[in-house]
């Protein structure tokens, strides 16, 4: 048991060494493993923002019902009534057609074009929550509403948010294909780094063979370099991912504000990070291992 | 013990490097392998060492049949050896010491220990002084003596030398012939292949003479 610790700490001290040895091709290969992995993760990190901006704006469902500009508070009233009744409806607001006029007179800066206006051109509108936000019941709801006497239109507020999470499952599937081309790039470039390796170090392993090494001696330090050059990896990927969110989140910030929301790239998790580095880690020895597979037993005098 | 029954050896191709070779060394014995090159003396050493398998016959070391041996045995097996190859197989890429310590690490000894055993060895074979010179930087006989060092560090309790003096004038054979001479003495079984007479005569042991893959009948020495 002591023996085995002491090989293996060996076989780390040694693969480090050989890390600082070349350090021009280990820091090399390290960036290729690193900008592989930086990609679909940064990728993973803007999806999680919109995705983030995506629920906390307007992706509570709901239903705007205009009213004909002809209708009377009667007709508004009977509306009412009829939406207080309605079991799919959570809870709704009246806006009155003076309310909305005078909120976009206030809001975007649009009151020179609202007091050129000779009468109120907007209707009187009912905003409705509903209580299950499923995309058929909201169709349901609008083509029931839409019948009603004196409805002049019913919007659905949340098609936009329904655009926009289908654009993000559209997102997620272009991450996981990149992530997976770029993972199998990684192993194949390990699975290079390894076989140059072995080919270099041909004699050496011969000799350990013919005087008695056993084959996970002879595999151990090249699946060591596997396994350290996929942790470095994912520290520069890591890394990478880290500078890129706070170059970025300066000009998003400034952005943000013209727009008067926050927008902020996600940091990611301590279990998101450390999941990283491991994935990057078990990829590299993956590729490592299958070289040595491969090529270890074209190096066998036996 | 090792044990050569019926032993033959054909190569791909259809070469046949050994037929029907048997004969047995007992522990502690010194044997020479003697023979014009070409008669097999290297294929019974590589045979010995698992390096090769029998088309035929059994070898069998120390109770282990060497053809049966499963791959995953073999390393253990040859861990019994100190080999000494007819091209040295030295690395050069590394120290004299790195060069030696190598059977040691694999075995994992710890490295004060390791150290230790690296010294004697290097001592035991008059290459002390250089234990940080590179093997490119050796004469012929250093790195020869160099090769024995690494085969006799972890104290095997076999030598395989495969023509350990080829090259090498006289005197040096001679003082080679010595130094295996001491490992005997000291317990060691001892195989030596050699075409090299005068090394054969400075030991006067027991010869396993081969001539185109067989034996030639033994002849009593003085």
């Amino acid at each position: 048991m002591r023996t085995w610790l002491t090989q293996h700490a060996r076989t780390l001290a040694a693969t480090l060494a050989r890390f600082a040895r070349s350090r021009m091709a280990s820091l090399l290969n390290i960036a290729v493993i690193g900008i592989a992995l930086a990609l679909p993760v940064g990728g993973y990190v803007i999806l999680g923002t919109l995705q983030h901006l995506a629920r906390t704006h307007g992706s509570t469902p709901q239903l705007s019902v205009f009213l004909a500009l002809d209708a009377s508070g009667d007709d508004a009233a009977s509306v009412r009534d009829r939406l207080k009744r309605h079991a799919s409806v959570l809870k709704f607001s009246f806006v009155p057609r003076d309310q909305a006029l005078r909120e976009l007179k206030a809001s975007a800066g649009l009151a020179d074009v609202v007091d050129s206006l000779q009468h109120n051109p907007l209707p009187d509108a009912f905003v409705v929550d509903a209580r299950d936000g499923g995309a058929g019941n909201l169709q349901n709801m609008r083509e029931e509403f839409r019948k009603w006497p004196k409805v002049a239109h019913v919007q659905l507020d949340t098609a936009w948010a329904t655009r926009l999470d289908a654009l993000l499952r559209l997102g997620k599937l272009v991450v996981l294909l990149l992530a997976a081309a770029l993972g199998i790039a990684m192993v194949a470039v390990t699975f290079n780094t390894i076989r140059l390796q072995i080919l270099t170090q041909r004699e050496e392993i011969e000799v350990s063979r013919l005087i008695g090494a056993t084959d996970p001696f002879i595999r151990r330090p090249f699946l060591y370099y596997g396994a350290v050059l996929g942790a470095f990896g994912g520290l520069a990927a890591w890394a990478l991912v880290w500078a890129g969110a706070y170059v970025l989140n300066h000009s998003l910030t400034e952005i943000g504000q013209i727009y008067g929301a926050s927008l902020n790239l996600r940091r990611l998790t301590p279990e998101e990070s450390t999941g990283i580095v491991l994935f990057s880690t078990w990829l590299c020895w993956l590729g490592a291992w299958l070289s040595v597979q491969q090529h270890l037993v074209a190096v066998d005098p036996a | 013990m090792i044990s050569f029954t019926a032993v033959c050896k054909r190569y791909p191709g259809g070469v046949e490097a050994l037929r029907d070779v048997s004969f047995t060394v007992a522990d502690r014995e010194m044997v020479l392998v003697t023979g014009h090159s070409g008669a097999g003396k290297t294929t019974l050493l590589k045979l010995m060492a698992a390096i090769e398998r029998p088309t035929s016959g059994s070898v069998v070391i120390n109770g282990q049949n060497v053809g049966t041996l499963r791959r995953r045995a073999v390393p253990f097996l040859r861990r019994n050896f100190g080999l000494v190859f007819e091209d040295h197989k030295l690395l050069f890429d590394r120290s004299a010491f790195d060069n030696v310590v190598l059977p040691l690490n694999i075995v994992g000894y710890d490295s004060r220990e390791a150290a230790r055993r690296v010294r004697a060895a290097l001592d035991k074979v008059g290459l002390l002084h250089k234990e940080r010179a590179y093997p490119i930087t050796l004469s012929g006989g250093e790195q020869r003596r160099l090769a024995i060092a690494r085969a006799i560090v972890h104290r095997p309790a076999m030598l395989l030398a495969d023509d350990p003096t080829g090259n090498v004038d006289a005197e040096h054979a001679r003082e080679l012939g010595d130094l295996f001479r001491s490992f005997h003495q000291v317990g060691v079984t001892v195989v030596i292949a050699t075409h090299d007479a005068l090394l054969a005569q400075h030991l006067a042991s027991r010869a396993i003479a081969l001539r185109s893959g067989e034996i030639v009948p033994e002849f009593p020495r003085t």
